[in-house]
């Protein structure tokens, strides 16, 4: 019943844990100015629903849903919105998007919250609620959380409910903290998304190196029947796909969902914001931020949705001498920022501030030599080497043939590999290349499709001229040119 | 606001570059090119010698040749196949046969088809197999080892001599090594039994070729330790080896000689832990290795008890590392979430 | 001898029959290889290949009377898709090297435009709206940038404007080419 699996490949990585996981959460700053993207997650860009000028309450809707697979955006304090354009926003591009920018007032006053006993609601009406509390997953990959508890379709039953508390990339100690501090919250928000998803288990998966946020969630769920799981501490056991394997032995297929295969997972934040989005009433206006690396006073800090990156790294004390690079997210799998002026999102879970000591130093790459060690770490089971090959050929039907998309991008292939590749980036690239080239002739067919109407038009507005014609003309002339038809044809 | 460098993910990597993978692989080897020194003498290490300073003369001018930075120099990988085919030449090998051989690794089988990483072929085996078939005199003049007959160690001067200048040695130190003895008296008509009664022989196999062996094989279980070499080449091979090896042993064991002197004998430990392991011209997925490692050692059972040759690794390397890409397209791992079976 | 013949020429029969009836099991209706070509060319219908159209220029290259690297707008990947899909060898690109041109699209000068219709008589993809005496104006999502409406119109009120990249357009570089200068 308690038997753990385990996934093919992996890691040992640098932990870097106690660095900020020994301080409890600090409250952030109210900054002056607020920078709200509209898009903090998967889906499409939230439309706007303020113009500048208008007066916002903390926790009103800004941004409402575009579609299906959207969330919502709130103000995460009151004030006035000062602007909607494009503005810089954490991305490895560096590009602009679309923000409302909020002047803040201090008073930081609410809107009226309606908190609401989830049991006396149907669960289309909480699902809603949940959508319009702009709930996305805050482990990363921030989907819509609406979407996911909604299992219609997918399997007959939901088999397992999995709260992920993993958190295996080194640096990282948000969720450590929150499990430590608000285990009862959480629970209390994993019996809502129980109550929806209906499954005949619910486990939560930790990673062994985090005894007190074990210690603390087995205490909340006492007497609830779900069950604290320790994972064995290796890289990446955070990944939804490898939780899911450590915890049920089940593998979600290629291509598919968890709900594929019964299964549903979130992360223990987003059981934290469902809470309060329900029995609060608030919407998500803030996450649990790890500011940590090559910062004074390394911490956790529960920052408002806007709030500069600039000024999370001076709440920790400021940088150290020779930080070189910034990240958000880890060091595996998170990027590199162009400059700190750009606000907290839903994803941001971590900014790492990095020194040079704290880096592997930029190297040449070195041809391939088969070694074979990124075979042995691919916990997706590929042949990165190969993939390698097919993406730097711009081969890319040949690398989609060989599973690309079944790569999750963790990097464990780069970081073993003794040639210094950076093969993630390839298969990121030949990912990005396939898409494109997939949208490109998305637009050329629908090129096709438009000129091949207008040639018809053209073509039927000529035969109605030439009817219209042949009505007008004398008859003689009609039946001649009637009989050249005919002749024509004949 | 502060700017910062923009670089992608991971930002932490492993300490282990080509160039240390390379170097562990010459430290593994040291043990048994310690016993082979003991046995045979200062021609091992005169080879050694002769053939680094040829490789890393022949892959500079090569590098150079190409337009290509000099800085893959350090990277050792050069030193690796020279050390490789010095360690399977006759320790009394005239300078110009190493040199011709490692030439022909170096910038035929090397360079020519690529450089490091591109080579279909293993380097080290085509140098090895060019001077085999052009040189078959030189290449099966053997000293007989130490404490064998009347052996006495030749001394520096002597070495140096005979490599350089040609200076013909005295017949009772030369002889053939004992799977040519093996096969030799085999074709004669003598039975396994009887001929493992000749002083060439020892313990288990060759007398002081048998300690070399246990170098290598020490060396090479660091290595895979180390994970410096893919344990399941060696175990492919060795384990082919053994099978078919024990199988005709069941069958005749007057006619053909015990697993444990096959395995034990000329350079099945050697090359199974340090040629056949090459990773450039191996098969690289995992059920791939183990099949590829497999195909080498039967191969040298079959060249060994049934072909023209005493010994057959470089051949079988040379055929298997033909059949790598067909074995690795046949051999996928099953992707995570693709349907089992 | 004869046996030989015999056999030979049974063998021969046997394998005519066999590809005859492959002809007509295994007929293939109409001429695929122009709608394969159709699909590779991006459907701009911009003419600068010197034919009415993307169509037309599949079917003369399917007939063998024109190159393969005479279409700008499909760039050298579009020439590589040709050749892969030809079996044929990639000829360079063609004459200047202005083959890769970033994506543009057509806006119209509001503030200049008469009304005159032109330009939408022009635009191969309907891809411009208004009426006689009244604003045009481009729909951006439909342009295929063709330049076509460009030269029509008598004021000069129409712009090829490069499509400027956003985050959801923005792509990974391939490793290894020029770092990106930070912005």
């Amino acid at each position: 019943m308690s038997r753990l699996f385990s996934f093919h490949g992996g890691l040992k990585t640098v932990r870097h844990k106690t660095e900020s996981n020994t301080f409890p959460i600090e409250p952030g700053p109210l900054p002056r100015w607020l920078v709200i993207p509209l898009r903090q997650h998967m889906g499409n860009s939230a439309k706007p629903v303020v113009q500048p000028g208008d007066r916002v309450l903390k926790g009103q809707m800004i941004g409402q849903p575009d579609g299906y697979i959207s969330a919502a955006i709130h103000a995460p304090s009151s004030g006035v919105v000062a602007a909607v354009d494009l503005r810089p926003v954490p991305h490895p591009s560096g590009l602009a998007d679309l923000c409302v920018t909020i002047e803040t007032d201090g008073e930081d006053r609410w809107i009226e919250r309606e908190p609401v006993d989830y049991r006396r609601l149907h669960p289309s009406d909480l699902r809603n609620l949940i959508r319009s509390a702009g709930v996305v997953g805050l482990g990363g990959a921030v989907f819509p959380s609406a979407v996911k508890l909604n299992p219609g379709g997918h399997c007959e039953r939901v088999d397992a409910l999995i709260l992920n508390g993993a958190e295996c990339e080194p640096w990282i100690t948000c969720d450590d903290r929150i499990m430590r501090e608000r285990a009862v919250e959480i629970v209390a928000g994993l019996t809502i998304m129980a109550h929806l998803l209906e499954p005949r288990e619910v486990l939560i998966g930790i990673e062994d190196d985090k005894p007190e946020a074990i210690a603390a969630m087995t205490a909340a769920c006492a007497g609830t029947g779900y069950a604290v799981r320790a994972v064995p501490t290796r890289y990446p056991s955070g990944s939804v796909k490898q939780l899911i394997l450590l915890l049920t032995g089940r593998e979600i297929p290629e291509q598919g969902l968890p709900l594929d295969i019964g299964v549903q997972c979130f992360n223990v934040a987003t059981a934290h914001t469902v809470h309060r989005a329900i029995a609060h009433g608030e919407p998500v206006l803030s996450r649990i931020v790890t500011v940590t690396g090559h910062v004074h006073r390394p911490r956790n800090i529960d920052a408002l949705l806007g709030t500069s990156f600039a000024d999370l790294i001076a709440q920790c004390g400021g940088y150290r001498d020779s930080v070189e690079r910034l990240i958000m997210g880890g060091p595996m799998m998170g990027f590199a920022l162009h400059n700190d002026d750009v606000p907290v999102t839903k994803a941001t879970n971590c900014i790492l501030a990095a020194s040079a000591e704290q880096l592997t130093p930029e190297q040449p790459a070195m041809p391939c030599i088969r070694c074979g060690a990124c075979v042995d770490a691919c916990p997706a089971n590929l042949l990165p080497q190969q993939l390698y090959w097919f993406a730097r050929a711009k081969e890319f039907d040949k690398a989609r043939d060989h599973h690309l998309f079944s790569c999750i991008e963790c990097g464990c292939c780069s970081y073993v590999c003794p040639s210094r590749i950076p093969l993630v980036q390839y298969y990121r690239y030949a990912k990005n290349e396939i898409w494109a080239r997939e949208q490109e002739k998305e637009k050329a067919e629908l090129a096709r499709q438009r000129h091949q109407a207008r040639q018809e038009r053209l073509e039927r507005e000529k035969q109605e001229r030439e009817a219209k014609l042949r009505q007008k003309a004398p008859p003689r002339a009609a039946a001649e040119t009637g009989a050249e038809t005919t002749g024509g044809a004949g | 606001m502060m700017r910062f460098q923009a670089v992608t993910s991971p930002h932490v990597l492993l300490e282990t570059s080509v160039g240390q993978v390379m170097r562990r692989v010459l430290y593994a080897m040291l043990p048994g090119i310690a016993a082979l020194v003991w046995f045979f003498g200062w021609g091992v290490l005169v080879n050694l010698v002769i053939a680094t300073a040829v490789a890393l003369v022949a892959e500079a001018a090569m590098l150079a040749a190409r337009g290509k930075p000099l800085a893959p120099l350090g990277d050792s990988s050069a030193v690796v196949t020279a050390w490789l085919l010095a360690v399977a030449l006759p320790p009394l090998a005239p300078w110009w046969l190493t040199t011709i051989g490692v030439l022909s690794a170096i910038v035929v089988a090397k360079h020519l088809y690529g450089g490091l990483g591109y080579n279909p072929f293993n380097p080290a085996m085509v140098g090895y197999v060019v001077l085999l078939i052009s040189f078959p005199r030189e290449m099966s003049t053997w000293l007989i080892p130490r404490g064998v007959g009347q052996a006495h160690a030749l001394t520096l001067a002597e070495t140096l001599r005979a490599i350089f200048v040609s200076t013909p040695v005295v017949d009772a130190l030369t002889g053939a090594t004992p799977l040519d003895v093996l096969r030799t008296k085999m074709g004669l008509g003598f039975s396994v039994a009887e001929i493992r009664n000749s002083p060439v022989f020892g313990l288990v196999s060759g007398h002081g070729w048998e300690w070399a062996v246990l170098g290598f094989l020490a060396g090479g279980l660091w290595l895979i330790y180390t994970r410096a070499a893919d344990w399941r080449i060696p175990t492919g091979m060795l384990g082919g080896l053994a099978l078919i090896s024990t199988v005709f042993y069941l069958i005749n064991p007057q006619k053909y000689a015990p697993p444990w002197f096959h395995l034990w004998s000329g350079a099945a430990i050697f090359g199974a832990f340090f040629i056949a392991t090459d990773p450039v011209t191996a098969s690289a997925t995992p059920r791939g290795r183990l099949i590829y490692g497999a195909g080498i050692g039967v191969l040298v059972y079959i060249i060994r008890a049934f072909g023209g040759y005493p010994d057959g690794v470089a051949f079988s390397v040379l055929l298997m590392n033909i059949a790598a890409p067909t074995i690795d397209l046949y051999t996928p791992p099953r992707v995570f979430g693709a349907r089992r079976g | 001898m004869v046996i030989a013949v015999l056999a030979l020429s049974a063998l021969a029969g046997a394998s005519g029959l066999l590809l005859g009836f492959a002809a007509i099991r295994f007929k293939v209706e109409g001429n695929p290889i122009v709608e394969k070509i159709d699909a590779v060319l991006p459907q701009t219908q911009c003419g600068q290949c010197g034919y009415a159209g993307c169509r037309p220029y599949a079917e003369a290259i399917a007939a063998g009377e024109a190159e393969i690297n005479l279409c700008p707008p499909g760039g050298a990947n579009g020439v590589a898709a040709l050749a892969d899909l030809l079996g044929r060898d990639p000829p360079p690109p063609n004459a200047d090297d202005g083959m890769e041109k970033p994506k543009m699209v057509a806006v119209i000068d509001e503030q200049s435009c008469i009304g005159c219709t032109l330009c939408i008589q022009a635009c191969p993809v309907d891809a411009i709206l208004g009426a006689a005496k009244h604003m045009h104006t481009v729909i951006a999502r439909e342009c295929t940038g063709c330049e076509l409406c460009v030269a029509p119109c008598p004021v000069d009120c129409i712009h090829m404007t490069p499509v400027a990249e956003t985050i959801t357009t923005w792509k990974w570089a391939c490793p290894g080419a020029a770092v990106r200068a930070v912005a």
